[in-house]
C-alpha cells in the first residue's frame, strides 16, 4: 500500500508539470511510453482509453488526471487481481527444481549466479547443473559462478545431452540433500524448433524425477529487447510453462517496458530484476516502482 | 498478437480505397498511421519513424500515390524505398592497412555477440580472403571469456593471444599487436568485455585501447532483437569511440529488426554483416534491401510491389 501511494504522488509531481490535457500532452505520453518498449498495442489501448477517460469525466486539467493514469498503468499489470505476492515458490525440506530459460545472451548464467547466491545466503543447500553443453566456455562460466558463491557445480562435457545432464543433477542433489537445484539452459531463439523441443524433454526429465517439479520455470528477458519480447514469453510459455520472468541488464538505459504487455496478455509476472553483473545486483520486482520508471525521462524533459 | 506485416496492415484501407477510383488526403492519413505503427512494432525508434513517416507522406500526398490505381501498393513502394535509402547500399568491404597488421575491435553491450562475431570474423576472413588473424582476448571481466574465445580458437584450429584475468585490456592489446607482428598475423582481432554505453570507466578504458593500437575498424556488434534503446546506445558509442562500422547480431531470429533503421540513422555508419547463427560460418553480408522489407513483414509481398 506505501509504495502505492509513493507511486501516486509522483505521477502527481510528473502531471502537474502539464497543465492542460490537450493533444500535445498525450503525443508525449504516447512518445514516453513507446520509448521505453511498452507494447505498441498496449500504448495505443492505452492512450485512447485515458482519452476516452478524459471526455467522460469533463478533464481539462492534468492535475484532475492523477488518479485515472497511474491506477490504469497498474492494471495493465495486475490486471483485476492485484498484489499476491510474486517471490519464488519452492517447497519448504524437499528439493525443489527451478529451470531457467531464454533466448541467447539474455543473462541466463549470471542471473543463476546471482540467486544461487541470495538462497544460499536465507541457508538453503543450492546446486547447479550445466545443462548448457554447446556454447564455447559455457560450463567454465558457471563453475566460476559456483566457485565465487560456494556452490557445488554438476556437469558433463561439453556436447553431451543436456537432458543427460539435468538428469545427473537430480541425481546428485537428491543424494546430497540439496534444497535448490537450478538448472543452467542454452540459450536459443525461440523460432528453432528443434531446440525448443530439446528444451521441452529436459522439462519432462525433471517432472519425471521429481514430483511437481519444476518448481519455478524463470525466462530470463533482457530489458534491451524490444518488441520481440512478447514473441520470446509467448513461445517459451508453450514450451516450458514460464513461471517467472527475470528481467536483466536494468542498470542500462532501456526500461523493458514490455513486460506490461507480457504480464497482461499471458499473465507471466516478473519475479526478479537484474541491476548487474555482480553478484548481489539481483532484486525482486516492484512493479509500482517499475512503472513508474517508464515515465520517468517525461519528468527530466520538463 | 502475432506482428501483422504492412500489407497486412494496409488491407482494409486499400479495400475502401478500391472502386472509388480516388484517393483523398483522408486516406493518405489513414495509410501513413498504419506505416508507423508497423514501424513501431518493427522497433523502429520513434524519432526515426517520425522523420521517415514525414517523408513518406510528401511523397505519398503527392502524384506518385493520390493518382495511382492502386495506391496501396505504391504506399508499400515508396515506403520500402526509404527504409533502403536510410540504411544505405551493401558494404561489407573489410579495411585493410597499408603496412603492419590491420587492427579489427569488437564493442558493444553485455551479450550482444562480440566473442561469438570475433570467431566468425576470424574465420571468414582466413576461408575468403585467405588471411591469417590473431584472435586477442581482451575481456578480464566476465567469467571464463578467456576460455570462450580459447574455445572458438581451438575449433577454428586459430592462434588466440590473452594474458589471463590479471592483466589490464590496453597492455593485452598492446602485447597482442607486437605478438602479431612477430608471428605475421596480418589482421588482429580483440574481442573487448561487454559494457553498458554510460559505464564511464569502461568506455573510457576502449578510448585507451582505441589510442594505443590504432585500430583500422571499430565494429560495435548489436543485436537484433534491440529495441527503443538502440538509438541511444549507438550513439553513445559513436561518439566515444568514432566507430567504422555495425554488425547485426542473431538476425536468425524472428525479429523484425527495427534497430538496423535507427542505428543506421543516428551514426550513419556502415552496417556491414549479419550473424545468422551461433555456428562459426554463420555470418552474412548484410543487405539493406532485404531488411527493409524484413522490417515491415513482406518478405512474401515483393511480387506484389514489383507489379505495382
Ligand atoms: N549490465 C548488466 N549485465 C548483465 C546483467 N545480467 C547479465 N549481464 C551480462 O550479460 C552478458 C551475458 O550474460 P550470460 O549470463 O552469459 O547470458 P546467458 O543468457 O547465459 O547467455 P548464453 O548462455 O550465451 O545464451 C554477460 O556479460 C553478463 O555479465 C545485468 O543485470 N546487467
Ligand atoms: N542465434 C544466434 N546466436 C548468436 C549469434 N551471435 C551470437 N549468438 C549467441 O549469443 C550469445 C552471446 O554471444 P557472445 O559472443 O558470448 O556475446 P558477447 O557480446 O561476447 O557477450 P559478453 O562478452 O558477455 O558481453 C551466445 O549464446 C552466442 O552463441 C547469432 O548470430 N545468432
Ligand atoms: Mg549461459
Ligand atoms: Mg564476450
Amino acid at each position: 500500500k506505501k509504495s502505492r501511494q509513493t507511486f501516486s504522488s509522483k505521477i502527481n509531481d510528473l502531471l502537474a508539470r502539464y497543465r492542460k490535457v490537450d493533444e500535445d500532452f498525450f503525443e508525449e505520453l504516447e512518445e514516453v511510453l513507446i520509448s521505453a518498449d511498452t507494447g505498441v498495442a498496449t500504448v495505443m489501448d492505452l492512450i485512447d482509453e485515458l482519452k476516452m477517460e478524459v471526455k467522460r469525466q469533463n478533464i481539462k486539467d492534468t492535475t484532475e488526471m492523477k488518479d485515472v493514469i497511474s491506477e490504469k498503468l497498474v492494471e495493465i499489470y495486475y490486471g483485476d487481481n492485484e498484489q499476491e505476492i510474486e517471490s519464488l515458490s519452492l517447497q519448504e525440506g524437499e528439493l525443489s527444481i527451478i529451470l531457467v530459460v531464454g533466448v541467447n545472451g539474455v543473462g541466463k548464467t549470471t542471473s543463476i549466479g546471482k540467486l544461487a547466491h541470495q538462497l544460499k545466503q536465507e541457508g538453503k543447500k543450492v546446486m547447479l547443473a550445466a545443462g548448457d553443453t554447446f556454447r564455447a566456455g559455457a560450463i567454465e562460466q558457471l563453475e566460476v559462478w559456483g566457485e565465487r558463491t560456494g556452490v557445488d557445480v554438476v556437469k558433463q562435457n561439453s556436447g553431451s545431452d543436456p537432458a543427460a545432464v539435468i538428469f545427473d543433477g537430480i541425481k546428485s542433489a537428491k543424494s546430497k540433500q540439496a534444497d535448490v537445484l537450478i538448472c543452467d539452459t542454452a540459450g536459443r531463439l525461440q523460432n528453432k524448433v528443434n531446440l525448443m523441443n530439446e528444451l521441452a524433454k529436459v522439462k519432462r526429465v525433471i517432472e519425471r524425477e521429481v514430483p511437481h517439479a519444476p518448481h519455478e520455470v524463470l525466462l530470463v528477458l533482457d530489458a534491451t529487447t524490444g518488441q520481440n519480447a512478447l514473441s520470446q514469453a509467448k513461445i517459451f510459455a508453450e514450451a516450458t510453462d514460464v513461471t517467472g520472468i527475470v528481467l536483466t541488464k536494468l542498470d542500462g538505459t532501456a526500461k523493458g517496458g514490455i513486460v506490461l504487455a507480457i504480464r497482461n496478455e499471458l499473465q507471466i509476472p516478473v519475479k526478479f530484476v537484474g541491476l548487474g553483473e555482480g553478484v548481489n545486483d539481483l532484486r525482486p520486482f516492484d512493479a509500482h516502482a517499475f512503472v513508474y520508471g517508464l515515465f520517468a525521462d517525461l519528468l527530466e524533459k520538463e | 498478437m502475432a506482428f501483422e506485416g504492412l500489407a497486412d496492415r494496409l488491407q482494409s484501407t486499400i479495400k475502401k480505397i478500391t472502386g472509388k477510383g480516388k484517393v483523398s488526403e483522408q486516406d493518405v492519413k489513414e495509410m501513413t498511421r498504419e506505416v508507423r505503427l508497423a514501424l513501431l512494432e518493427a522497433d523502429v525508434n520513434y524519432k526515426v519513424v517520425k522523420d521517415l513517416i514525414k517523408n513518406i507522406k510528401e511523397r505519398a500526398v503527392g502524384q506518385e500515390v493520390m493518382e495511382s490505381l492502386t495506391p496501396g501498393q505504391q504506399v508499400i513502394k515508396v515506403v520500402k524505398e526509404e527504409l533502403t535509402a536510410l540504411m544505405g547500399g551493401e558494404q561489407s568491404k573489410i579495411a585493410v592497412a597499408d603496412r603492419g597488421p590491420t587492427v579489427i575491435m569488437m564493442v558493444g553491450l553485455q551479450g550482444a555477440g562480440k566473442t561469438t562475431t570475433s570467431g566468425k570474423l576470424a574465420n571468414l576472413l582466413r576461408k575468403k580472403h585467405n588471411r591469417n588473424p590473431l584472435l586477442v582476448a581482451c575481456d578480464v571481466y566476465r567469467p571464463a571469456a578467456i576460455q570462450q574465445l580459447e574455445t572458438l580458437g581451438r575449433q577454428l584450429d586459430m592462434a588466440v593471444f590473452s594474458m589471463g584475468e590479471e592483466a589490464n585490456p590496453v597492455d593485452i592489446a598492446k602485447n597482442a599487436l607486437e605478438k602479431a607482428k612477430e608471428d605475421h598475423h596480418d589482421y588482429v582481432i580483440i574481442d573487448t568485455a561487454g559494457r553498458l554505453h554510460v559505464d564511464n570507466e569502461l568506455m573510457g578504458e576502449l578510448q585507451q585501447i582505441k589510442a594505443e593500437v590504432q585500430p583500422h575498424e571499430i565494429y560495435l556488434v548489436v543485436d537484433s532483437m534491440t529495441g527503443q534503446d538502440a538509438i541511444n546506445v549507438a550513439e553513445s558509442f559513436n561518439e566515444q569511440l568514432d566507430i567504422t562500422g555495425v554488425i547485426l547480431t542473431k538476425l536468425d531470429g524472428d525479429t523484425r529488426g527495427g534497430a538496423a533503421l535507427s542505428i543506421k540513422a543516428v551514426t550513419d555508419k556502415p552496417i556491414k554483416f549479419a550473424g545468422m547463427g551461433e555456428k562459426l560460418d554463420e555470418l552474412e553480408a548484410f543487405h539493406p534491401d532485404r531488411m527493409a522489407s524484413r522490417i515491415l513483414g513482406m518478405g512474401d509481398v515483393l511480387s506484389l510491389i514489383e507489379k505495382a
